[in-house]
């Protein structure tokens, strides 16, 4: 009797506690919005720019999102080593960079400047693929009938290990990524402005996933990634090669990670053993905003989170009078992953994997 | 590799040479060719090099390159039947990993590699050629030969030959790492002598490296093989638990005379370690006995230490100038409060999401302590400085320093032992690996879940706390750059690696994972990358950990003999 009381009690508090806590954010979500807007210290222009940028970001996020998603799809395993995929393709384009800017073709005409960028992605997404593979095949296959935590804390220590060997191999420094001088100039896009390099971003993020996505749709592979995601004993009878397909899973994603890695480097214009990580968590909640799973989601979920953490910090911050509000950024990205966990963990366009426990 | 094929054995009537799988020979000395080339360019070789294993003779680099060509040697020569046949595969696999080294000469001397690799540098190469340059680029293959038949005719040794030998030959790798540290402390006992005569600055002298591997090997080979461990297993189990008694004495004994043993100079580094072991038995609460893993703990950490630093700093920032046993109590009661808000509203997802939650709870934190917003309260970058000391001796005292430290850090971690241990076997422990084991079982047998959850949570959150506040004192100061991802990760870390759910796996992982490194701060760069393979290699072959407790080996270790469904049998094979 007593037991029982105590139960509906604690279950009383946590409810309220949710609610408080749904209430709280609505709350500053809605109060900071308005009075950021009714301070009217910011024109119409800055929240252009700010959403031209988070458009680029989000683009990026949708393009790592893909892989925690399809890899989840398949293995129902979060692939924490995914960021440094991304990490090693932006090294790998950095690279590819100055080879390119050293022979002089770089920077020679704006046409050649584009040929050089799509050269990076794919060196990027080869190098990427290749890092993915062999995780894949070291610190994930062994383990694919673990307990759930098991390649959970393998795709961990994996994250650091490459983390620290690319930290041992090209030193702890930043990597300034060389100049294109065609990149940034403006773009001539009627009222936004826009420069060339976030065009390019938006464009080729666009293009890499419309073909993943009839990569996945329309052909034999994709159709057999889907059906193993779907049922993997089912799949197996009807003759589908399951390992082939995982195999082609970690590629496709870590394709996509690794032009991300040039995308982001172009626009932040550096890179360092360190630039996986943050953007590796925010596009896994990019990917569980999608719904987990959900190709389309995850790309929805990136633009989102992409927007949300260029526009949010201003618009329901600044006016609630929080000084420097851009250095609570990731601060918003982080509570919007929680939030998502928390209230929708299956994400806004609805998971496509079934609801099972860890 | 086929699905079956890696794995049957060939009939009897085929000839034992023909047995030899060359193939998995050639692919297991390019797999040692690429793990050589990947040791010497991320730095690790070049890096060893600088620290002498037997002075003058032989550097911790060089050991590290001769074992990376040796390995392949034995690794090919395993599975070979006869001894010549072994010797060969061995120099082959060797010659091939050697053989990458030479590539690696080569291609360096074509291209300049150092454009982007950092440690493609001349002496690299000057250490793999004996400083012949490209001139001397056969040196390594040749070596690699040399060391992989020498691999492979050790491993042809009888068992009672081998052992001996490779017990020497570790014995010298290890005084070796300790050996400055092992001379100053004899010098400390008087015994400079015998600690000249074998031990140098750094590693073994040539005359010490002689003497340990004589004294060693002989006294392997002359003793009767008697096994402590074998006999205490066949003993009643009454007279086993009374042994243990002594033998825990004998720990305790050692554990609180370690700051003698080890001087002054380590003073930090024990406490370190002391208290790692008390946060890392607060977090086996949560991840070994629940199950959750908490890739946020440093978030609790960091509010144990500014609620120290706020309540007891007599600088600015400073609000009540408490003495810190004071604060103490406030600094777990507010981590546990915080553990309370943050796990209610996460701890019914699922566990992988909720690893990656407490991740994001853990930046959170960071970001904030470190931020504008909350400048006015905690100090911003500047931090909190002036904590006072727990124990407050004049400076000569043999306390003074982290001394104290440890010995605050390892009572606690006592005490949360006992509390672990004895929550274990009561009805919330089995509650929580109930739920540990199967939620929907445990949910249906009538355990709240988010209860019994939010209580593992809660307590994990406390000792962090715990941990915050002491560490906070240790140091004197708190900044937010001091609230790193990398405490949440240590943590996590040396649970894994010692065994989850296992108390005296906490206190293995600990000395493991953050008293050797921290020994050798030298290698410091190259901590988490060791941390990282650790954690691979510990869920690839050992997920119960290095001392695991028995229900936690049952639950993880995949059986050898019956491979689980769905998995073709080549996948098994090794390889």
């Amino acid at each position: 009797m007593n037991a029982r009381l105590l139960e509906r009690l604690t279950e009383l508090a946590i409810h309220t506690f949710l609610w408080s806590f749904r209430i709280v954010v609505i709350v500053v979500v809605l109060v900071g919005s308005f009075l950021t807007l009714a301070g009217g210290r910011h024109g119409l222009g800055t929240w252009i720019d700010l959403a031209v940028s988070g458009a680029a970001l989000g683009s990026v996020y949708a393009l790592i999102a893909l892989g925690y998603t399809m890899v989840y799809g398949i293995l129902r395993m979060i692939n924490f080593a995914h960021g440094e995929v991304f990490m090693g393709g932006a090294f790998a384009g950095y690279f590819t960079a100055i080879a390119l800017d050293g022979a002089g073709f770089l920077n020679a005409s704006p046409f050649a400047s584009i040929v050089s960028v799509v050269i990076m992605i794919f060196v990027a997404a080869a190098v990427a693929t290749g890092i993915a593979l062999l995780l894949e095949r070291f610190a994930y296959r062994p383990l694919r009938n673990a307990p759930r935590l098991v390649p959970l804390i393998s795709a961990i220590g994996a994250s650091f290990f490459l983390q620290y060997s690319f930290r041992g191999f090209f030193g702890p420094g930043i990597y300034a990524y060389p100049g294109i001088t065609f990149l940034s100039q403006p773009a001539p896009i009627p009222f936004l402005r826009m420069q060339w390099v976030e065009v390019l971003v938006i464009v080729s993020a666009i293009v890499m996933m419309t073909v993943l996505y009839l990569f996945v749709m329309r052909t034999k592979i994709g159709t057999a990634i889907r059906a193993v995601s779907e049922d993997k004993n089912t799949a197996a009878l009807m003759g589908i090669d399951v390992n082939r397909s995982i195999v082609m899973t970690f590629a496709v994603g870590a394709a996509m990670a690794g032009a991300a890695g040039v995308l982001y480097a172009l626009l932040f214009r550096q890179v360092t053993f360190f630039v996986g990580f943050i953007p590796g968590i925010k596009a896994f909640t990019a990917a569980v905003l999608g719904g987990i799973g959900n190709v389309p989601g995850a790309m929805l979920g990136g633009l989102f989170l992409g927007e949300i953490e260029s526009i949010g910090p201003i618009l329901f911050l600044d006016g609630l009078g929080v000084p420097s509000p851009n250095q609570l950024k990731d601060v918003i990205a982080f509570t919007m992953l929680v939030l998502v966990l928390v209230f929708r963990p299956s994400g806004i366009l609805g998971e496509r994997v079934s609801r099972d426990r860890a | 590799m086929t699905a079956d094929g890696a794995i049957v054995t060939a009939p009897e009537t085929i000839s034992p040479e023909a047995r030899q799988d060359w193939r998995e020979v050639v692919q297991v000395g390019l797999i040692g060719g690429v793990i050589a080339i990947y040791l010497c360019l991320v730095g690790i070789v070049p890096l060893f090099d600088g620290r002498p294993l037997v002075a003058t003779v032989i550097s911790l680099g060089e050991t590290v390159l001769l074992a990376s060509l040796a390995v392949p040697g034995a690794v090919a020569a395993r599975r070979a039947r006869t001894p010549r046949v072994a010797v060969a595969s061995g120099a082959v696999a060797g010659l091939l990993a050697g053989g990458a080294l030479t590539l690696l000469v080569i291609a360096g001397s074509v291209v300049n590699l150092r454009g982007f690799m950092l440690n493609a540098s001349p002496e690299l190469y000057a250490l793999l050629t004996f400083g012949l340059g490209v001139g001397g680029s056969w040196i390594p293959a040749l070596v690699g030969a040399a060391m992989g038949a020498l691999a492979a005719a050790f491993w042809l040794l009888p068992d009672r030959f081998r052992s001996p030998l490779v017990r020497g030959l570790l014995s010298i790798l290890i005084l070796g790492l300790f050996g400055g540290l092992l001379r100053e402390r004899l010098q400390a006992a008087g015994l400079g002598e015998i600690g000249r005569l074998l031990f140098s600055f750094e590693g073994v002298t040539v005359t010490g490296a002689i003497l340990i591997f004589v004294g060693v090997v002989g006294g392997r080979i002359l003793r009767q093989r008697i096994s402590f461990r074998a006999r205490f297993d066949t003993l009643p189990e009454t007279r086993q638990r009374q042994l243990r008694i002594p033998f825990l004495l004998l720990v305790i004994a050692f554990a609180s005379s370690l700051p003698l043993l080890l001087g002054p100079a380590f003073a930090m580094v024990t406490a370190l370690v002391a208290l790692y072991i008390l946060m890392g038995l607060g977090l086996n609460i949560t991840l070994g006995l629940a199950g959750l893993l908490d890739l946020g703990f440093v978030a609790f950490y960091a509010v144990g230490a500014y609620t120290v630093g706020l309540l007891t700093s007599t600088a600015e920032f400073g609000l009540l100038n408490l003495p810190f046993w004071a604060a103490v109590p406030f600094a777990v009661l507010f981590a546990m409060l915080f553990g309370a808000i943050l796990g209610l509203p996460i701890l019914g997802i699922r566990g992988d999401y909720l690893a990656i939650a407490t991740l994001g709870f853990g930046e959170i934190i960071r970001i904030l302590v470190g931020s504008d917003l909350l400048k006015g309260l905690l100090g911003g970058p500047r931090g909190i400085i002036n904590i006072p000391k727990p124990i407050d001796v004049p400076s000569t005292n043999f306390l003074a320093g982290p001394v104290q430290i440890y010995y605050i850090a390892i009572a606690f971690a006592l005490l949360v032992a006992f509390v672990a241990w004895r929550l274990r076997g009561s009805r919330l422990g089995r509650a929580w690996v109930a739920i540990r084991e199967d939620e929907d079982v445990a949910e249906a047998v009538g355990i709240n879940l988010i209860q019994t959850k939010l209580l593992a949570y809660m307590l994990g959150a406390a000792f962090a706390g715990l941990g915050g506040a002491i560490s906070a004192a240790l140091v004197g100061s708190i900044f937010p750059s001091s609230i790193q991802l990398l405490i949440s990760i240590n943590v996590v870390a040396l649970i894994i690696v010692g065994g989850m759910g296992s108390i005296p796996g906490v206190f293995i992982g600990a000395l493991f994972l953050i008293g050797i490194p921290e020994l050798f701060r030298e290698f410091q760069d190259y901590r988490l990358l060791f941390y990282g393979l650790a954690l691979i290699a510990m869920m690839r072959f050992r997920p119960e950990g290095l001392l695991p407790s028995g229900i936690v080996r049952r639950e993880l270790h995949v059986p050898e003999n019956e491979p689980p469904p769905n998995v073709p049998a080549g996948e098994r094979a090794p390889g």
